[in-house]
């Protein structure tokens, strides 16, 4: 090995990203070819800028990123309390202030930024100050000493600092911003009036819109502030902090190029114009744009480190988010905070009693997060900034991601903080919001289960202020869900076509095929597959079976109750066995099983069907299971038997088709063991009979069902849930839930009890016909399409070669089971690939 | 649906009443799996049967129906996996600019259906 020359690195400025570049030297081995100088001119290491504020309460010390004084490294040399006077890229050499030269092969600049102070008459007087260094902070403490009011000029994120910093040495503090808002930068203008009322909360006075002229003086000492167009205010210390420049006059001097809005222009590798000089951090300026936080200062020292290993590192711009706790208020800003994007949509959740505001900004079509302002309770900023940078999709429900925990429903009383997308964390305020600025937001576009909350609060909003809301299904019938059912009740349509010829355009989608499907098994009845009706089912329902990744189908036999003899759960595994079926216990208390390729399926079926099984509708928008607790019989707390009504009421509603998928409980006493609350109807039982609930769910937003009528006998209790279902079949809107139906109908459960229990509207025993109309005419599915070889004819793989599996589907083993080969990742509309 | 190509290259795969209205089937073609879709005017429309965003092959097991665009109402398949429709002349998929799918020429002699080549776009 040739002795190698060992080459000398300057690095000018000690701040954090400075050190962050010496510390990337070091850990990829830089200095091994490499000695490096450092020179700071503050008289410390660098210490952490970012929590400056806590200085007063923690000291210098804790704040230093290098406390030890040195580096770990006798290959770094670190110079403080020493400025750099210059350098010249001709002969390789800086200057620095105590006349030393210093020889490189390469130049750092990490020089920073300074406080822009606004060239105010009197911003020099004694008593004015900077927010940028522990010796500006150590004057301003000295200063505050003597003085009862302080002003800080400037309501951007240092400033409020500032102020919070003003504040804790005691100091009645005013906060003087320009624009019309706090944190103009980050944060819109609702998320500025939270944080705004927050702010004063804490004591201080927030001027905004407020431009200061002067500063006024008295004795040669600051005495106050100018501002125009408003009175004074007095003050006896003033700091400036109305945002930062720069410091790029090292570079100037020495002739390289300087970006047009200050920072020392430097290409993607963080180069200069002279290719031993390199700029990072604040003082640089990459294509021209200057980035006024610590991250992407971070980023572009190990860009420079790996440039000069011969990495092909680049820093291409960088992420803006912030999230930062302001004067103990959590405020975050992310990604696109403005909405800029081309049809981006905005939903938002604003409490202001709790002082929360959410807003995401979400892509025209709902499917990806953009961006967002959290204000107040910033916890989802984990989970939304990675979702922007990603581009991975929101959930069908991301109201979900910014609602408070636990809401299921929106109500009147709904807070404006609720999160309503727990997957985009979108609030009911930003989606209000958003409806007003017609905007957009992510709710709803990533899981999905939020969209009908959003739906429903968007409409509200466009009520409450008076707008007529299109509640059309879709383009094809300017209709709702319920109109569309009275029309085909009306009319007695049993077709879809006799209802788009009627009364819609086009030849329909995948909203409204499946919906009128829904309306037609509520009110003419027969097989779902009959007749044209199948070429409007969900592939679901079109194939009595659950379609997962790969394109095969799970199948899931009724258990009714729960309740299964031990020849039954011997006769599933063997059909499990047989066809190789990755099996798992459900939820609703039982068996799925997965893998069974389409042309499998009526095979599956017709053992199942021959051991007394049918079909469980785990693929409909129908009654799915009715689960129990073991009840009276075995459990001695036991008050009812709750095995039975739940086998009653299952068998009952088997195969009723409905808005939404419809799940109930029975629990035999008020332990509630079956988790009946957490049902669309619930029922626990008493001493004297059954409590009946309603409007409960699980899933994205849970809900406790609440009580619709109580002790009741069983011959009341099925005619409350007759009328009941049958009502909400009717009259709720598409994919709907019991929960959201009822808070929907003007005056919410009582409106319910009146119809259900009070028979207001005088409809219950048509309802109640309606369903008894549904009991006798129910058939087995599964069994019923085993006997017509006509609805058979399509479970083949391929038409032409019916004995041949989709090569496509292929299985692993897993955990002693087989599971799909994933075939790609299943990735959503408009998410980047 | 003329008679007068030459079809000796087509690859016969079903009678024509084995295809539903607004309905669809796969069938192998050459060893490609490929989705005929028939629409309420009759006329079918041959497509590759994977769904280009889950690579699963359902795409014969969609939703058909028409989307409205100021070209006029577009014929399409909804994915049975998530929703995502395709214009059944063309592959585009009418939700993703960035993502077509293959098409192929279908042919209807004397009921029977016939598939032809991939199109060429």
């Amino acid at each position: 090995m040739s002795p190698q020359y060992r080459r000398r690195l300057v690095v000018v400025g000690h701040g954090m990203v400075g050190h962050r570049f010496v510390q990337a030297a070091i850990e990829r081995g830089l200095t091994e070819t490499h000695d490096v100088v450092v020179v700071g001119e503050e008289p410390r290491p660098a210490y952490d800028r970012v929590g400056l504020t806590s200085f007063f309460e923690v000291g210098a010390e804790a704040l230093s990123l290098l406390p030890e004084g040195e580096y770990d490294d006798p290959r770094v040399e670190l110079v403080l309390g020493t400025a750099v006077d210059g350098f010249d890229p001709e002969t390789q050499t800086v200057l620095l202030e105590d006349g030393r030269v210093l020889e490189y092969d390469e130049l750092v600049l990490a020089t920073g930024a300074a406080p822009f102070v606004p060239p105010v008459p009197g911003h020099e007087l004694p008593g004015c100050f900077v927010y940028r260094t522990i010796e500006d902070l150590e004057a301003i403490r000295e200063a505050a000493a003597g003085a009862t009011v302080g002003a800080v000029v400037g309501g951007g994120l240092l400033g409020l600092e500032a102020a919070n910093a003003l504040a804790q040495l005691g100091l009645e503090t005013h906060v003087v911003e320009m624009a019309p808002r706090l944190m103009a930068v980050q944060i819109d203008d609702a998320g500025g009036a939270t944080l705004r009322r927050h702010v004063e909360g804490l004591g201080l006075t927030v001027h905004t819109g407020a431009t200061t002229t002067s500063v006024l003086e008295k004795d040669g000492r600051v005495a106050g502030l100018g501002l125009k167009d408003a009175d004074p205010i007095a003050a006896e210390v003033v700091v400036f902090s109305a945002g930062i420049r720069p410091r790029d006059a090292l570079a100037r001097a020495a002739g390289l190029e300087i970006a047009e809005r200050g920072g020392v222009l430097v290409d993607e590798q963080c180069r200069t114009s002279d290719e031993h000089v390199w700029a990072v951090g604040e003082c640089a300026a990459p294509a021209g744009r200057m980035y006024g936080l610590v991250a992407p200062g971070y980023a572009m020292a190990e860009v420079v480190v790996d440039a000069m290993l011969g990495g092909p590192g680049a820093f291409t711009g960088a992420d803006m988010s912030t999230k930062l706790k302001l004067l103990g208020v959590d405020v975050a800003s992310f990604g696109d905070a403005f909405a800029t994007t081309d049809g981006a949509l905005e939903l938002v959740f604003a409490d202001a009693v709790a002082g929360v505001y959410k807003k995401l900004v979400v892509s025209e079509d709902g499917r990806r997060l953009l961006g967002g302002v959290l204000v107040g309770d910033a916890t989802a900023y984990g989970v939304l900034r990675p979702m922007v940078a990603s581009g991975i999709a929101l959930p069908d429900n991301p109201e979900e991601l910014i609602l408070p925990a636990g809401r299921g429903t929106v109500d009147l009383a709904m807070p404006d903080e609720a999160q309503v997308c727990s997957c985009n964390d979108v609030c009911k305020s930003e989606i209000v919001e958003a409806a007003a600025a017609d905007t957009t937001t992510r709710a709803g576009s990533t899981c999905g289960s939020c969209k009908s909350l959003v739906k429903k609060i968007v409409e509200d909003y466009f009520e409450s202020v008076g707008k007529v809301v299109d509640r059309s299904l879709c383009e094809h019938f300017p209709l709702t869900r319920q109109e569309l059912f009275d029309v085909v009740a009306v009319h007695g349509y049993r077709s879809f076509d006799q209802v788009v010829e009627a009364h819609g355009t086009g030849r329909g989608c995948d909203v409204c095929k499946p919906a009128i499907a829904s309306i037609l098994a509520s009110l003419v009845g027969g097989h779902v597959l009959e007749g044209s009706t199948r070429t409007l089912q969900d592939t679901n329902d079109a194939f009595l079976a659950n379609i997962q990744r790969n394109g095969t189908y799970s199948v899931v036999p009724r258990i009714p109750g729960g309740e299964i003899t031990p020849e039954k759960l011997i006769v599933i595994g063997e059909v499990a066995r047989d066809f190789g079926l990755y099996t798992k216990i459900t939820g609703g208390q039982r068996i799925d099983l997965f893998g069974a390729r389409v042309e499998e399926l009526p095979a599956i079926w017709r053992r199942l069907v021959d051991a007394g099984f049918e079909s469980g509708h785990a693929y409909g928008k129908a009654l799915r299971t009715v689960k129990s607790c073991v009840g009276s019989t075995w459990c001695r707390y036991g008050v009812q038997d709750s095995v039975q009504l739940a086998i009653d009421l299952e068998l009952r509603y088997r195969g009723l088709r409905s808005p939404h998928k419809l799940k109930g409980g029975v629990s035999g006493c008020a332990r509630e063991c079956a988790e009946a609350r957490g049902k669309d109807f619930g029922v626990i039982a008493t001493e004297k009979g059954w409590n009946l609930y309603v409007g409960g769910n699980g899933g994205a937003t849970p809900v406790h069902a609440r009580l619709l009528a109580g002790d009741l006998d069983t011959e009341t209790l099925v005619r409350y849930l007759d009328r009941f279902l049958m009502y909400y079949i009717r009259t709720a809107d598409r994919l709907q839930r019991t929960a959201p139906w009822v808070d929907s109908l003007e005056g919410g459960l009582d409106r319910v009890r009146e119809v259900v229990v009070d028979d207001a509207l005088g409809l219950g025993a048509e309802l109640e016909a309606a369903m008894a109309r549904h009991v006798t005419g129910y058939q087995d599915e599964w069994a019923a399409t085993l006997d017509d070889p006509d609805k058979l004819r399509r479970f083949v793989s391929f038409v032409n070669a019916p004995d041949v599996p989709d090569p496509s589907i292929t299985f692993r083993s897993e955990r002693g089971q087989q599971v799909p080969v994933v075939l790609g990742e299943s990735i959503p509309v408009g998410a980047p690939r | 649906m003329t008679t007068q190509a030459d079809t000796s290259t087509y690859t016969l795969v079903c009678r024509l009443d084995d295809i539903e209205i607004e309905g669809g089937v796969a069938c192998l073609v050459d060893g490609d799996a490929v989705a005929i879709l028939r629409t309420h005017d009759g006329n079918l429309h041959a497509i590759g049967n994977e769904d280009p965003f889950s690579k699963a092959s359902v795409l014969s097991r969609g939703i058909v129906g028409s989307r409205s665009t100021a070209e006029g109402d577009v014929p399409f398949v909804a994915s049975p996996m998530h929703k995502q429709a395709f214009d059944l002349r063309t592959g585009q998929c009418l939700d993703d600019a960035d993502v077509r799918i293959p098409t192929y020429d279908v042919r209807v002699i004397d009921d029977c259906v016939l598939v032809g080549p991939r199109s060429e776009t």
